[in-house]
């Protein structure tokens, strides 16, 4: 089953440029009984193999922007931190759903 | 110039809202690389390589809390390998165009499973007890 998870998962991540931990969290919770936090915790461990091979055969594709995956990648570490904490401080709910309409919204945006 | 502080802008937000919604970087990531000017396969290949650095930063304070199940996580991580590979293959072969509206398709398809999600949740429950989460 976790060989499945991650086939799966791979071919998400290889053709979305996402990790697939969209895919894999729910996976281990209803597949593997995680809990939530234990599943999120493992998933990002599992991505970190998945990211590295997709970077690289996008790279072998010639189609990473080096720079710009710097430029983007290395702020977004601290930014983790300050969202994390951000996170243990506020009542998500109201926030999560106007966050889902602004992806609603930028999706609509990219597909026309 | 200009250009790179926006870059390094919307990098720290986008780290910031994926820790704050649990989303990954990469949904995140795409849709400003595509704002920022690159073409979709550009943006879906950047986004990888600049979730590297988020991932392992967050895979490391994991571990240091002993949330990470590392053997599952190999077993999930190799076995993702290939298909990662097999899903470039077919993200190159797509036009510009497809693959950007194959993302949307998961971006709105994500922000639709959000709001079930959030809707669904008590207001204000208290986080149930999990049994076999490491301390």
């Amino acid at each position: 089953m976790l060989v499945a998870i991650g086939l799966v998962a791979g071919l998400f991540s290889g053709l979305f440029g996402v990790g697939g931990g969209i895919l894999i969290v729910p996976m281990l919770i209803a597949f593997r009984g995680y809990p939530a936090k234990t599943a999120m915790a493992t998933s990002l461990a599992a991505i970190l193999f998945t990211a590295v091979a997709a970077a690289t055969s996008h790279a072998g594709a010639g189609n990473v922007a080096w720079k710009e995956g710097a430029l983007i990648g290395l702020p977004a570490v601290a930014g983790a931190y300050v969202g994390a904490a951000v996170h243990q401080r506020i009542d998500s709910r109201r926030v999560s759903l106007l966050f889902a309409l602004f992806l609603a919204i930028v999706a609509v945006r990219l597909a026309i | 110039m200009t250009q790179d502080l926006v870059a390094m802008a919307l990098g720290l937000l986008a780290g910031t809202l994926s820790a704050l919604f649990g989303v990954g970087g990469g949904l995140i990531f795409v849709p400003t690389l595509i704002f920022l000017g690159k073409d979709a396969h550009v943006a879906v290949a950047t986004s990888l390589a600049a979730m590297v650095p988020v991932i392992l930063m967050g895979a490391w304070r994991q571990t240091r809390y002993g949330a990470v199940r590392w053997r599952d996580a190999v077993v999930v991580g190799l076995a993702s390998v290939p298909t990662a590979k097999l899903g470039e293959v077919i993200a190159t072969s797509l036009s510009n165009t497809t693959l950007q509206r194959a993302f949307a398709v998961l971006l709105l398809a994500v922000a639709v499973q959000m709001a079930v999600r959030t809707l669904r949740e008590e207001p204000a429950a208290q986080p149930a007890a999990e049994p076999g989460e490491a301390p």
